[in-house]
């Protein structure tokens, strides 16, 4: 059952790649690099049981952290260009400009 | 049999990967596909029993870079021109192929003499890692061998190696810049900004 368990996995891994690869527009690659990141850690979590290891558990719990990092920091660059302005100084920067 | 399998599979889609972020043109597109190289090489260290490489490959390759990369592009943002088309050919294509061949064939040389995965009669087994082994634990008290090289037996060394780190970090922050002081001319009163 693991194995095809780990089969499945792998497949859906290829499909995102796939769309990683050929994605018209940039969120097709930002959800199918968010999708590789979250099969990579089902993969781990697999393996885990597959050699009876818990200890990778861990690291399949780091990695949904840091998957959920570079998706936001990617779409914080999507959407406003940069990373350190927040919104409230945007706001602060559209009340201004009027004067 | 299915670890061979699975590492087959991971290793084509780096492959893959490679040739794709080669031959890619848009720098996003291949921003993220380092990020799923990373990803990639660290399910194989995991699938080689290298845990903790992989912790570090994982939260470097795919968590820091990509941000730092992204960081990057924000700040090129509208300037990526394609510098190659103008770019003068000084060599001719075949040249640079011939010393990658070269090159990968002395690495391959030099693999031959490397022992085994985990042969345990491999120098890095039988040297100073027996010592470790026994005298860590009564030595430092500290329960994982790692550990106690890396923080006993090497702390000058890892003091050293954290100020580099720590450094870098700094000096990288400064170039890509945080909240910036606003510009002059925004200003209310532009006589006294001119001034001084």
């Amino acid at each position: 059952m693991f194995i095809a368990a780990s089969l499945a996995i792998l497949i859906t891994m290829g499909l995102a790649l796939a769309r990683a690869l050929a994605g018209p527009t940039t969120y097709d690659r930002i959800a199918a690099v968010n999708m590789f990141g979250t099969k990579t850690v089902l993969l781990i979590a697999v393996l885990a049981f597959l050699s009876d290891r818990n200890d990778l558990l861990d690291i399949a719990l780091v990695y949904a952290l840091i998957n959920f990092i570079g998706v936001v920091a990617a779409l914080k660059l999507v959407t406003q260009g940069d990373f350190y302005s927040s919104d409230r100084d945007k706001r602060e920067a559209e009340k201004e400009e009027p004067e | 049999m299915i670890d061979i399998f699975i590492n087959v599979t991971l290793l084509a889609f780096l492959a893959i990967t490679s040739v794709a972020i080669v031959r890619m043109t848009n720098l996003f597109a291949i921003v993220m596909l380092y990020g799923i190289f990373s990803l990639l090489s660290a399910g194989l260290f995991v699938v080689m029993d290298a845990p903790d490489v992989a912790f570090t490959e994982a939260a470097v390759g795919a968590g820091i870079s990509t941000v730092l990369m992204l960081a990057t592009l924000a700040l090129i943002r509208n300037q990526q021109k394609p510098y190659y088309a103008e770019a003068p050919q000084a060599h001719r294509p075949w040249l640079p192929l011939i010393v990658v061949a070269i090159t990968g064939a002395a690495l391959v040389y030099g693999t031959w003499d490397i022992p085994g995965f985990g042969d345990p009669n491999a120098p890095a087994q039988t040297h100073v890692a027996r010592y470790y082994i026994e005298n860590a634990l009564p030595e430092t008290g500290v329960p994982n061998i790692v550990t106690a090289v890396l923080a006993s037996y090497r702390g000058f060394d890892t003091l050293g190696e954290v100020t580099v780190v720590f450094t870098a970090a700094v000096a990288v922050l400064l170039l890509i810049g945080g909240r910036r002081p606003k510009p002059a001319v925004k200003l209310k009163d532009k006589g006294e900004q001119d001034e001084a």
